[in-house]
C-alpha cells in the first residue's frame, strides 16, 4: 500500500512540475483572494482583530478546493482513475497517494500565503512556527482528505464542479473553524498555548475521523 | 497472481437505477482462447468487460475467476488482468517510457524503465520513448496502451476496441500479438466493431443485443455475414 501510495504521490508531482497547472491556478486564486481582503479591510494600516486567521483559511479553503477538483479531472481526461483501480495493492493505496498529493501542493501555497497575510494584515503568523506548523498540516489534511474523497467519488458527476464545494463545505465546517480559532489564538499578544494545544488535538481527532471514515468508504464508492 | 484457466460468468446483470446495462449474461472461455464480443452500440459490451475487468460489480450473477470471485481474490486477482479500454489510460503529460515504467511499478515490476523498454521495443516505440504521450498520434498511443496493458503479463486480457486509430500493419501486428497471447494460455476478451479484422481471430462469438445474449457461436466464419443474420433476427 505504501509503496502504491508513493507512486502515485510520484506521479502526480511529476506531472505538476512539468505542467504547473494546478500550482499556478491555485496560488494565483490564493493570492487575489488575499489581496482583495486586504484592500477590503485594511484601513490605515490596522487590520481587524483576528481578521488574518480568517483570511488565510478562506484562501486555503478556495484554493483547496480549486486544486482538488483539477487533481481529479486529470485523471478524468483518459480514464486513467480507471487504470489506477485496476492496480494490484489495495484500492484505498489511490486514496493515500492522491491525498497526500494534494497536501504538498496546498502546503507549498501556504509556504507563500502566510508571510503575505503576515505582511498585509500585520500579524504575527511567524511568532510561533512550531504551532502554527502543527495548525496548518493538521488543517490541510483534515480538509484534504475529506475533499480528496469527494473529488473521486465525483470524478464521473456532470455537475461535479458545482457539487464539490456544495458538499465538502458543510462537511469540513469543523475543520475551518478549528484552523481559525487555532491561528486566532496564536495572534493575541499573550498566547494561550494550552488553547493552541486544545484546537490543535481536535484538529488531529478530526483528521483520524476523516481519514478512517474515507479509507473505509473508498473502494466501495469507487466501483458502485 | 492467481492463476486459473476459465473465467466463468453464471447469470451477469448490471443496472443503472432503473437501466439494465446487462441482463443475465453467462457464458464460459478457457485459456488459450479469444471470446468476442460484438454487437452495436449500447449493446453492452463494454459494461460487461468492465464488470470482468473488477471495475464494476454485477447487480446479480457471479464473474468466476477459476474458482474465485473478485470479492474472494481482491487485489491479487487484478494483478492477474489486462484491460486496454476504449480510452486509453495513460497519462499525456507524461513520456512513452515515465508512463511505461509507472504501470510496470504499479504491477510491481522491481525495474520499471527495465520493463518499458522492453515494451516500448515489443511497439516500435523505443526512438519516441522519451517524448510525451500527448504528442503521439492516436494509432502510436493505442500502440503504447496495448504495452501498458500487457506490461505485467495477465492472465485475463480484456480489450475494448483495440483496433481503433490503428493502421492496417499496426492491426495486423496487433492481430499476430493476440494471436501470440493465446498461444501463450492467456484467455483474451474482444470488445470489436470490427468484424473484418476478427475475422479468423476468434475462438467464440457471443452477439449482444440490448445488454442481452443473443447467440454465442464457436469459431465463428464469415462473420459479418453471421452478424448481420443474427442480428437481423433479433430485431
Amino acid at each position: 500500500m505504501i509503496r502504491t501510495a508513493w507512486l502515485i504521490l510520484r506521479k502526480d508531482l511529476t506531472v505538476e512540475v512539468r505542467s504547473l497547472e494546478i500550482a499556478y491556478t491555485t496560488l494565483f486564486f490564493a493570492i487575489s483572494c488575499v489581496l482583495f481582503f486586504a484592500f477590503a479591510l485594511v484601513k490605515e494600516g490596522k487590520a481587524p482583530e483576528d481578521g488574518a486567521a480568517g483570511i488565510l483559511w478562506i484562501a486555503i479553503a478556495f484554493a483547496g478546493t480549486l486544486a482538488l477538483g483539477r487533481t481529479f479531472e486529470r485523471e478524468r481526461q483518459a480514464e486513467t482513475l480507471r487504470a489506477l483501480l485496476m492496480a494490484p495493492s489495495d484500492r484505498p493505496a489511490i486514496y493515500v497517494g492522491k491525498l497526500l498529493g494534494i497536501v504538498a501542493l496546498l502546503l507549498g501555497a501556504e509556504v507563500i500565503l502566510v508571510p503575505l497575510v503576515a505582511f498585509l494584515f500585520q500579524a504575527p503568523l511567524l511568532s510561533h512556527p512550531f504551532w502554527l506548523s502543527a495548525i496548518l498540516l493538521s488543517g490541510t489534511l483534515g480538509f484534504a482528505s475529506v475533499g480528496t474523497l469527494f473529488s473521486a467519488m465525483l470524478v464521473r458527476a456532470r455537475s461535479r464542479d458545482v457539487l464539490l464545494p456544495v458538499l465538502l463545505y458543510p462537511i469540513t465546517v469543523p475543520v475551518i473553524i478549528a484552523g481559525v480559532r487555532a491561528t486566532a489564538a496564536l495572534l493575541q499578544p499573550d498566547v494561550e498555548l494550552a488553547l493552541v494545544r486544545f484546537w490543535v488535538m481536535l484538529l488531529l481527532a478530526l483528521d483520524v475521523v476523516f481519514l478512517t471514515l474515507a479509507l473505509w468508504t473508498f473502494e466501495p464508492l469507487m466501483t458502485d | 497472481m492467481i492463476d486459473f484457466t476459465e473465467l466463468t460468468a453464471e447469470g451477469v446483470s448490471r443496472h443503472f437505477g432503473r437501466r439494465r446495462a446487462i441482463s443475465r449474461i453467462s457464458f464460459q472461455t478457457h485459456s488459450g482462447s479469444i471470446l468476442g464480443l460484438l454487437g452495436p452500440n449500447g449493446a453492452g459490451k463494454s459494461t460487461m468487460l468492465a464488470m470482468l475487468a473488477t471495475l464494476l460489480r454485477p447487480s446479480e450473477g457471479h464473474i468466476r475467476y477459476g474458482t474465485s470471485t473478485s470479492k474472494q481474490a481482491g487485489a491479487a486477482l487484478r494483478r492477474s488482468i489486462g484491460v486496454l479500454g476504449h480510452d486509453l489510460f495513460l497519462y499525456p503529460e507524461l513520456t512513452a517510457r515515465e508512463n511505461l515504467a509507472f504501470f510496470a511499478a504499479l504491477y510491481g515490476a522491481s525495474d520499471g524503465n527495465a520493463a518499458a523498454n522492453s515494451a516500448l521495443a515489443r511497439a516500435g516505440l523505443s526512438d519516441r520513448a522519451s517524448d510525451p504521450v500527448s504528442s503521439f498520434s492516436r494509432g502510436m498511443r493505442q500502440r503504447v496502451a496495448l504495452e501498458r496493458a500487457l506490461i505485467h503479463m495477465p492472465r485475463l486480457v480484456l480489450l475494448d476496441e483495440p483496433f481503433t486509430g490503428l493502421d492496417d500493419a499496426s492491426a495486423a501486428a496487433l492481430v499476430a500479438r493476440l494471436r501470440g497471447l493465446r498461444g501463450d494460455g492467456a484467455i483474451v476478451v474482444l470488445a470489436t466493431h470490427d468484424l473484418d479484422l476478427a475475422e479468423g481471430l476468434l475462438d467464440q462469438a457471443m452477439f449482444l443485443r440490448d445488454g442481452r445474449a443473443v447467440e454465442s457461436v464457436t469459431r465463428p466464419d464469415s462473420l459479418r455475414s453471421t452478424y448481420r443474420s443474427i442480428m437481423g433476427r433479433a430485431t
